[in-house]
């Protein structure tokens, strides 16, 4: 049974935000709530890389930890999924988020914040695969569909992937081996800094 | 553990408010939700959300079958296709294109978000009026008739040329044409679009240098790249999608990246090399990289030889560019630029990409010529993995240009002789002198009387000057009095205080446009001023040619929202009004007052022979969307099956006729093909000699030519001079014969029979010549290094003035008395402008799209910490920007190292404030958009290029307050 991971590759991604509009337009998420964001560090200097960031679906996820209502679960192939019914909305989720992933659609304290919202992996929930009701509370369940998360589906560089774990790795890994060797010289680019 | 449920359970707790009340006749996913009362809305919902908050229509309308449209994004120019699912005529979904050739599936911010595009809620309705500042809806018929009434008495009382015809690069090909054709049928040459401020210096420049002013190969053929040169383009966020390719050749080639920018963009942090230079001194910076390339003799000789003319001169002017001078000028170290030439010279064959940043200059057409010296020098062109790879903006800006949709062109750059109204005239059978009796006449300066029908027209960049300037100055009757804004975001363009003065002494103002645009809004006018409902590309459907040359086929995804219509539509309705519809479309079939657009596309492929767009039937453009799984992603040629051999969408020219079946041309001026399989050669445009030297190629010509050297442009007279007449069929020699004789040449030939038989012999029927990076007509033969007119360095007037005042289309025009001025002591940093990925062109259309808006909500201007401590500006104030023609915005400070000390920067999307002043009131209601903001443009000054009037909007002085 595949793993279902995420991977953003920083040499590749640009900022461009189409994951996080394409994840919107996919599960008609609300202004305000971010499932997916991008996020840039050392923003106008050399050096700049952007990443884009959702709920990475741990293996041993921090957020099933602390929730006091239990409302978290994991499929078979790694998503980490809730339940809004559950969900009381106390936040605890947030603050053991690595990733900071959980998002409220009201800002405030304990229930007020109203139930959490995260990236579901286009997994939808609990309810029944491709009902509306999972539609109306989770977005499109796209792994039901036979399909991958929208956001990585989409990605302009191809920087964000999403999928089996291993198929993943093995698509980086061929990246990461093109820009060690490059030409066919290898460490050359490491060695005397200019290419070529 | 909680597990999959099996049954429902009671929905979460709902509410929802959702924000303008979307019109009766269109159907959106969220209107199709009401009932569930789960529908989302944008900013006025923000603070009453709650958890269950996805609401999917298919969820709703479940059952309902989902039909698949494709159709092309509608923002920038890489072409990326849209797999639309639509279901009961709702468009639900969107999936990723993964079959394109071009895009693979991906999309930016803006492609992955075109659904809201089309069902959006802030479109603009109704056709309304602006009546004692209200606006009042009316139905269509009753705008085209009072609209057409003034205008007819306008063109009766000031003439054909009072009324001007601003028209789009949003437009489809077919579109586009039609469009080109109307304001010739009306009678005039003041008809423009939105090239002319973005590329036009490009255009200008590229074909001036080797015949063609279009991109030369793909963004796909950037997988061949041994190098990739950016100078002021910052695609990462312009063009995200070609990154992709670009950062392929990154890692596979190990390409080096070199982006040479004033300001450290998004894709400079992907650069391996990043050059900083002061905006304006792009000649400089190029000259200053050639100097290191003719010193250590790394140019290639042997092209130069066979296929460039002028290269000793530009050698001599490069002289002057030694690394002191070069670093004075650009502030650019020599020691990096020799690093620059180096690895452009040991990594062949190299890109070379430029956008906005080079063209919009007073000396953008020096720009453009000087980096096609570059890539002429290092032997670039004509090759996989080279070339000018000139990323266009608009989704057809490339079509609407080679549709000339210009003010100096008619269709498939024919220019304004009577040579070329003739053709177009036999293309469209039409009286010649029935034509010539819709133009207007003015007095030349010898007292003859001179036809304004061969006499280029007013710009869009200066249409403002068309009515603000005293009318004894214009080379036209009267002054421009009305305006149609056809697609058009007016705070594109600089100088916006003045536009408004012009905006409010114009009799009638149009704008025809899915949104109202700023033009809606700009103006104090209480009258006078028309707001008519364009569809999106979504709605319609026909032809668009991206930035590579390729033709794709957009679908109809959904009918028509709201009380909208189609361009081409609206154009006949037009045409109808002003009594010439039945000559405009008598080879064309309309139903319902809606143009056939197959027979669109049939009509120009019947006369668009100059570059090339006459293979492309609209069946074979089709038969290519429907089968781009077969396209090469890199040679973006079919592999086996019926198209095997073509190259994806035709790229022109696709020489021919469509039974003729040429496969397209990939890469301009490749002669390691034959012309019958996408080679070519530089082309024969500037005569056969200059001054006594040869200008046709020497030895270098496309695989399988017989002719084995350079050859001018084919004639009937060549062809049997050649003894290749006996070629021709009965037809087409009849054809030929009706047109000139002997002298007819395979531009007017309308049966392509002399490009037939000229491709045969393995021949380019625009002949055979070298690349001139001279170019005589020009102002500066050798582009020069010119400050800017309002320059920071009045220290290098002296060495490298501008141009001195002259009259260029019809207006005039201002260089020297301009850069006499110094405004540095109160005005001391230097402005420039861009794009940012959220949003496109003016930003009406995406500002008002809620996924984009919300990740961009202020105007704000990018300043260095070094200028912003100085003035005690923090990140995050409000400050007001200063230009010295006395404009003011007032947007938030981003301080950030992005930018230079001493220089600022803009992007040029919003629109809505002015001066200070929210106008967000003066939109008919539920069509603002729900981001606002000052435009750039009210702040950008006066200046224009000094061949294609281009406005300058990458260099100008500001002063930086804290409000």
């Amino acid at each position: 049974m595949a793993r279902m991971k995420f991977l953003c590759d920083a040499e590749r991604c640009i900022e461009c935000n189409a994951c996080v509009t394409a994840c919107k337009n996919e599960h008609e998420v609300p202004w305000g709530v971010n499932r997916r964001r991008v996020v840039t560090i050392q923003d106008g200097k050399p050096g700049e890389r952007s990443i884009s960031v959702a709920c990475m679906h741990c293996s041993d996820a921090p957020c099933m930890a602390v929730c006091p209502v239990d409302c978290f679960y994991q499929t078979e192939q790694g998503v980490v999924l809730h339940s809004k019914d559950l969900c009381i909305g106390c936040g605890y989720c947030f603050y053991a988020c690595p990733f900071g992933a959980p998002q409220y659609p009201q800002a405030g304290n304990y229930g007020s914040r109203g139930k959490m919202d995260k990236c579901t992996f286009c997994a939808g929930g609990p309810e029944d695969d491709m009902s509306s009701l999972e539609f109306q509370k989770y977005g499109r369940n796209r792994l039901a569909e036979g399909k991958l998360p929208i956001c990585a589906e989409m990605c302009s560089t191809k920087a964000l992937l999403a999928g089996d774990g291993d198929q993943v790795s093995n698509i980086f890994r061929e990246r990461i081996v093109a820009r060690g060797f490059g030409s066919g010289a290898w460490g050359w680019g490491t060695a005397y800094s200019i290419k070529g | 553990m909680l597990r999959k449920k099996t049954s429902g359970v009671a929905r979460g707790p709902l509410s929802s408010s959702f924000i303008g009340k979307a019109a009766e006749t269109v159907v959106d996913r969220r209107a199709f939700l009401r009932g569930s009362g789960l529908a989302i809305g944008g900013l006025a919902t923000a603070a009453a959300l709650v958890g269950s908050n996805v609401t999917p229509a298919h969820a709703v309308g479940a059952g309902a079958a989902v039909e698949i449209k494709k159709s092309v994004c509608t923002h920038c120019s890489v072409g990326c296709t849209v797999v639309a699912e639509v279901q009961n005529g709702v468009w639900t979904g969107q999936e990723p294109g993964w079959d394109s050739p071009i895009n693979l599936g991906a999309h930016c911010a803006k492609g992955a978000s075109v659904r809201e595009t089309a069902s959006g809620e802030r479109r603009l309705k109704y056709p309304m009026k602006l009546t004692g500042g209200k606006w009042v809806r009316m139905s269509w018929d009753d705008a085209i008739n009072e609209i057409g009434d003034q205008m007819l008495d306008i063109r009766e009382k000031s003439g054909p040329d009072s009324v001007y015809w601003l028209g789009s690069a949003k437009h489809s090909n077919e579109q586009a044409y039609l469009f080109r054709k109307f304001y010739a049928y009306w009678g005039t040459n003041n008809g423009d679009h939105q090239a002319r401020i973005c590329h036009s210096t490009t255009v200008a420049g590229v074909a001036n240098t080797w015949g063609y002013g279009a991109m030369t190969n793909s963004y796909n053929d950037m997988h061949n790249s041994k190098a990739i040169f950016i100078i002021g383009g910052n695609p990462a966020e312009a063009h995200p999608v070609s990154l992709m390719h670009v950062l392929k050749a990154k890692e596979q080639n190990n390409a080096p990246v070199i982006v040479c920018d004033p300001r450290f963009t998004r894709t400079a942090a992907h650069a391996d090399e990043y050059v900083r230079f002061r905006p304006g001194s792009d000649v400089a910076l190029i000259w200053g990289i050639m100097w290191h390339i003719f010193d250590n003799k790394w140019e290639d000789k042997e092209f130069i030889r066979q296929r460039v003319y002028g290269m000793e001169d530009v050698v001599a002017e490069v002289k002057k560019w030694d690394p002191a001078e070069t670093e004075r000028v650009t502030g650019v170290p020599g020691e990096q630029l020799k690093r620059v030439a180096k690895i452009m010279a040991n990594n062949r064959p190299g890109t070379f990409v430029w956008c906005m940043g080079g063209t919009q200059h007073t000396n953008g057409n020096n720009n453009t010529r000087a980096y096609c010296a570059l890539q002429l020098a290092l032997g670039n062109m004509g090759t996989a993995g080279g070339g000018a790879n000139i990323f266009r903006g608009h989704c057809n800006v490339q079509g609407a240009t080679d549709f000339c949709v210009l003010s100096h062109s008619l269709p498939g750059y024919y220019g304004l002789s009577a040579g070329a109204w003739k053709h177009w005239a036999r293309v469209w059978d039409e009286d010649i002198d029935w034509l010539k009796g819709r133009f207007d006449s003015i007095k030349g300066k010898d007292g003859k009387s001179k036809s304004l029908m061969n006499m280029k027209g007013i710009p869009v960049s200066r249409w403002i000057d068309g009515v603000l300037e005293d009318k004894d100055n214009i080379d036209q009757p009267d002054n421009l009095r009305a305006m149609v804004f056809w697609g058009h975001a007016p705070n594109s363009q600089t100088r916006l205080k003045e536009m408004k003065t012009a905006m409010e002494k114009l009799d009638l103002m149009v704008v025809i446009d899915p949104y109202p645009t700023v033009s809606a809004v700009l103006s104090d006018r209480t009258d006078g001023v028309y707001l008519l409902p364009a569809t999106t590309q979504f709605e319609t459907y026909g032809s668009v040619t991206a930035s590579n040359r390729s033709l794709q086929w957009r679908e109809k995804i959904i009918e028509p929202s709201f009380d909208s219509l189609p361009d081409h539509t609206i154009i006949y309705k037009f045409a109808k009004k002003f009594g010439f519809a039945d000559r405009m479309f008598r080879k064309i079939k309309v139903t319902n007052d809606e143009p056939y657009v197959e027979d669109v596309t049939r009509e120009f492929n019947g006369g668009m022979w100059t570059i090339g767009y006459t293979g492309q039937s609209p069946e074979r453009i089709k038969a290519h969307m429907a089968n781009q799984h077969v396209f090469d992603r890199t040679t973006l040629q079919a592999v086996g099956g019926e198209l095997d051999g073509e190259y994806y969408g035709l790229p022109w020219p696709c020489w021919g006729t469509a039974e003729m079946g040429h496969p397209g041309t990939p890469l301009l001026y490749d002669t390691s093909k034959p012309v019958a399989e996408g080679g070519l050669c530089f082309r024969a445009r500037f005569g056969v000699e200059h001054e006594g030297n040869n200008l046709l190629a020497e030895g270098s010509y496309p695989v399988g030519s017989e002719i084995k050297d350079g050859y001018p442009e084919f004639t009937m007279g060549m062809l049997k001079k050649l003894g290749w007449d006996g070629d021709l069929t009965a037809d087409e020699r009849s054809a030929i014969e009706k047109v000139a004789g002997d002298k007819t040449n395979w531009k007017v030939d309308l049966s392509g029979g002399i490009q037939r038989v000229a491709i045969k012999h393995g021949c380019a029927p625009f002949g055979n010549a070298k690349a001139r990076v001279k170019v005589w007509t020009f102002p500066d033969p050798i582009p020069l290094h010119r400050e800017p007119l309002y320059t920071s360095r009045r220290d290098l007037v002296a060495d490298y003035p501008t141009y001195s005042d002259r009259k260029l289309y019809r207006l005039p025009t201002l260089y020297k008395s301009i850069q006499d001025v110094d405004h540095t002591a109160a005005y001391p940093m230097i402005l420039t402008s861009g794009r940012l990925v959220e949003y496109e062109g003016g930003g009406d259309e995406t500002r008002s799209n809620p996924w984009l808006a919300e990740l961009q909500q202020d105007m704000f201007v990018e300043m260095n910490p070094f200028d912003a401590n100085g003035k005690n500006i923090r990140n995050g104030d409000m400050v007001w920007v200063k230009t010295p023609e006395g404009a003011q915005i007032k947007v938030m400070a981003q301080v950030t190292e992005r930018v230079a000390r001493g220089v600022a920067f803009l992007p040029f999307h919003f629109g809505g404030h002015l001066e200070g002043k929210d106008l967000r009131s003066k939109y008919p209601e539920g069509s603002d958009p729900y981001v606002l903001g000052e435009s750039a443009n009210t702040a950008f000054t006066y200046g224009y290029d000094s061949v294609t009037l281009m406005q300058e909007s990458k260099c100008s002085l500001c002063t930086i307050e804290r409000v």
